[in-house]
């Protein structure tokens, strides 16, 4: 034993890796974790920038754009309508895909999955690298289309045929080959991604961690890969359809030529409703780690917990049709997805109790995590509360393509997945970084973006049911609309409110980085196994012995133990003493 | 060991040149409902994930074949009228050598657990060579269409036919190079000794591209 832990040390002294292969084109799991979590948090200032512009003319149309007259010569930063399309399209395609799956599935996933199962790296270190470049040539790709002769993709992020299948249409041409080319290559770097991450998770588990005892953001994050690895080749054959259609004459959606443009909707939403759940299930894994650590209090139902996000697995192949509810399907079959529709509600409305009854009683901390977990559980309900609404066929005839959509989306995707993302950051940080973050620019950060996020959506809700459409140009055409253009401009208040919100995380997070007070191993009082290990973990993140699991991942206040909290590492305390049945 | 691939199923991986004690013999056990280690793993590494990416090649061509049958069925004549028919008995005919090349990629495993290189890499040529036969014959099949009048702009008939066909292709390609670079290195005397990951991977992978053709025969060309 002691022979080889030396051989060890000698070993690793030898690996002194150079700068490039440390920080570029690194193997190590938590070097491309951070790369992609750079990735999204990146793109995320594109993507908030473009949300701007688009209400900056929804609040004020056909004025200039404060600052755009710089990008815009001709129009001195005015929008014009096929600008504007171009604004949302680009805004939602860069916040899904190259942000909150960057963030959440790339990031929190590469981080977060060999540390928390025991594993000293992923399965396949390289192809794990390889998965990384590849979402960034993807990326460069889609960037690449704001600068071609007709602009960017302009057909909304669902890029619905014909509109988007014949370049005519809009007028963009090599922008929206582009953008399929790139969600092409984004699709066959999240395979590389997704494959490692299931073999890691099913054969790389260190002694003892079975699967009951793996922490929930494991078992989301597992999750999120299945759907992962079987949603997006759907949506990766429909983009390969479109760009023949467009490119090479084909006519799977031209109508012209024998195609069927509805075709295009199935394979899109067969996909995207999977890819709904990619988006949030490891914010709900992330909510589920951080409530019981500043609950001090075991997460309540764990098998429950893990069952509903194995039955969302399941019932997100069956539910897409409510996405085309007003397409002309048969009532029966509307009724039949308005019925599985409900029906995946339950399991996330599990979720939301076993969180409620988490928090039940605890020793609450109000930390900055927290803070961010329980706006994420607070939020989400909301949204998940409207897609009720929404799945039923009767009201949705009426509120579909209407602001009451775009507030749902942004409850589930900003008030879910990116208050997840950034309970994440802030929980995680002292790990990933090394450092603790400033928890006074956290709450400087935290309450104003809390509050200005829902100055911006919830008045989204009244727009929609006052009939407001999504993806207009200008409100002020539409005489029953200008009534309820005040909320328009309070909207975007709000939102410009929420941007200037983000400044204190990003001076936090610099911030931190450099000058942060150094973390300590386990900061939180933490049971799970990422805590065992030095913060930031080295190369192969533990010595020369892998941790064993003896217990499951939420012990705390337990009565068995001298503090309030039993790690995963602890073993029984004596063999007697431990059996209670 | 050069690779991680090739790691035995359960036994503690030596990454990168360290070395892993071999975990406690309880597992970390102490009663019934904590119960034993994670056993050893029913599959290793590289055919778990190679069983992953098929399911995920399996939804690409999923979409693919689920589009082309919505057009086909709700087309008022298929073939539609003055289009060229397509080539079955040849195609037919065709079909039989790449079967034959999952035939002589099995025998090459067989070859690989007695460690007989020789037969190992001649099965691997033939493999390769059946795969090529393949290509050639479709690649030839094409040019006559495509002269014939039958291109990927000539309406859904044409369109779904070479996205199709041509997407099968350009799998055939893929397997073929890699099972060239297998090749490579086991005429250099690799896999023999056991470590056959790669090897193993490349055989499953080429057996799934085998399987897909006689679906998409059946679906493109017959039915
Ligand atoms: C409680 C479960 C949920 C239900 C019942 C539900 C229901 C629905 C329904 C019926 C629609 C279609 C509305 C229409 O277009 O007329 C919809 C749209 C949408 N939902 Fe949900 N949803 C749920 C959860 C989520 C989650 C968790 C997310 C993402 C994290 C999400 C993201 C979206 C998005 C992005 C759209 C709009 C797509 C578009 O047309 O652009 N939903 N939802
Ligand atoms: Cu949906």
């Amino acid at each position: 034993m002691s022979a080889t832990s030396a051989t060890a040390h000698a070993h690793v002294e030898h690996h002194e890796l150079g700068f490039l292969r440390t920080y570029v084109f690194s193997t190590d799991h938590k070097m491309i974790g951070r790369q992609f979590l750079f990735l999204g948090l990146l793109m995320m200032i594109l993507g908030g920038a473009l949300a701007l512009v688009v209400r900056w003319q929804l609040a004020w149309p056909e004025t200039p754009v404060p600052g755009l007259g710089l990008i815009l010569r001709e129009t001195g930063g005015i929008l014009e309508p096929s600008t504007y399309n171009m604004a949302f399209t680009m805004h939602a395609t860069i916040m899904i895909f190259f942000v909150v799956m960057p963030i959440l599935a790339g990031g929190f996933g590469n981080f977060l999955i060999p540390l928390m199962i025991g594993a000293r790296d992923m399965a396949f270190p390289f192809l794990n690298m390889l998965s990384f470049w590849v979402a960034v040539v993807a990326g460069i790709l889609m960037l690449a289309g704001f600068f071609v002769e007709g602009g960017h993709a302009a057909a909304g992020w669902t890029s619905y045929a014909p509109l988007a299948a014949v370049p005519e249409y809009t007028g963009v041409n090599w922008g929206q080959n582009l953008w399929c080319i790139s969600l092409f290559i984004l699709g066959v770097s999240s395979m590389m991604g997704s494959i490692n991450y299931i073999t890691t998770i099913i054969n790389m588990r260190a002694p003892g961690m079975k699967l009951f005892r793996m922490p929930l953001v494991i078992w989301s994050l597992f999750i999120t890969a299945v759907l992962l690895l079987l949603a997006l080749p759907v949506l990766t054959s429909g983009v390969a359809m479109l760009l023949f259609d467009r490119w090479l004459g084909t006519s799977w959606f031209r109508p012209s030529g024998g195609g069927e443009p509805l075709l295009w909707q199935h394979l899109f939403w067969y996909f995207g409703h999977p890819e709904v759940y990619i988006l949030i299930l490891p914010a709900m894994g992330i909510g589920s780690e951080i409530l019981p650590v500043f609950a001090r209090k075991p997460i309540f139902g764990y098998h429950a917990m893990a069952f509903s996000m194995i039955a969302i697995a399941f019932l997100s192949w069956i539910v897409y049709g409510h996405h085309m509810f007003v397409s002309g399907m048969n009532p029966a079959l509307g009724m039949a997805f308005t019925v599985t529709t409900m029906i995946i509600a339950v399991p996330s409305a599990i979720k939301t109790f076993n969180w409620l009854g988490t928090l039940w009683g605890g020793r609450i901390r109000l930390t900055v995590p927290m803070l961010n977990a329980l706006a994420f559980v607070s939020m989400f309900v909301i949204g998940g509360l409207s897609g009720i609404f929404m799945a039923s066929t009767p009201v949705d005839i009426y509120i579909q393509d209407t602001y009451y959509i775009v507030a749902h989306i942004h409850y589930v995707v900003f008030g879910g997945s990116i208050f997840g993302a950034f309970a994440g950051i802030y929980y995680w940080f002292p790990k990933m970084f090394g450092r603790m973050t400033s928890p006074v620019l956290g709450q400087l950060h935290f309450w104003p973006t809390f509050f200005f996020f829902n100055l911006t959506f919830f008045p989204m809700h009244i727009l929609g049911v006052g009939g407001h459409m999504r993806r207009i140009y200008n409100p002020m055409q539409y005489e029953f609309l200008q009534p309820l253009q005040w909320w328009n401009v309070l909207i975007t208040i709000g939102a410009i409110g929420l941007g200037i919100a983000q400044i204190p995380f990003v001076i936090n997070f610099f911030w931190s980085l450099f000058a942060g007070r150094k973390a300590p191993v386990n900061p939180w009082n933490a049971t799970t196994l990422e805590w065992t290990a030095p913060s930031p973990p080295p190369h192969l993140n533990w010595g020369p012995t892998l941790p064993t699991v003896y217990r499951g991942p939420y012990e705390y206040s337990a009565p068995e133990s001298t503090d309030d909290f039993l790690p995963q590492t602890t073993p029984p305390v004596a063999r007697a003493g431990a059996r209670r049945h | 060991m050069t690779t991680a691939l090739v790691e035995p199923p359960g036994v503690p991986r030596p990454v990168r040149g360290l070395h892993i004690p071999p975990p406690p013999r309880d597992g970390g056990d102490d009663d019934e409902d904590r119960g034993p280690a994670p056993q050893r793993p029913i599959l290793d590494n590289v055919r778990l994930a190679m069983i992953f990416l098929i399911s995920g090649e399996i939804m690409f061509f999923g979409g693919l074949i689920s589009a082309f049958l919505v057009l086909r069925v709700s087309a008022a004549a298929w073939p539609p009228p003055l289009q060229p028919r397509l080539p079955i008995a040849v195609t037919g005919l065709n079909t039989l050598v790449l079967l034959a090349s999952s035939g002589t990629m099995l025998a090459a495993g067989r070859a690989l657990r007695r460690g007989d290189r020789a037969a190992l890499v001649r099965r691997l040529l033939a493999t390769a060579a059946l795969g090529a036969v393949f290509l050639l014959v479709q690649g030839y099949e094409w040019t006559r269409l495509v002269s014939f009048g039958l291109t990927l702009s000539s309406g859904v008939y044409g369109a779904t036919f070479y996205t199709l066909i041509g997407a099968h292709a350009a799998h055939v390609v893929g397997a073929l190079v890699w099972l060239a670079a297998v090749l490579a290195l086991a005429a250099r005397g690799r896999f023999v000794d056991g470590a056959a990951g790669p090897l193993r991977a490349c055989a499953m992978y080429w057996h799934f591209v085998v399987a897909l053709w006689p679906i998409l025969y059946v679906a493109v060309y017959l039915a």
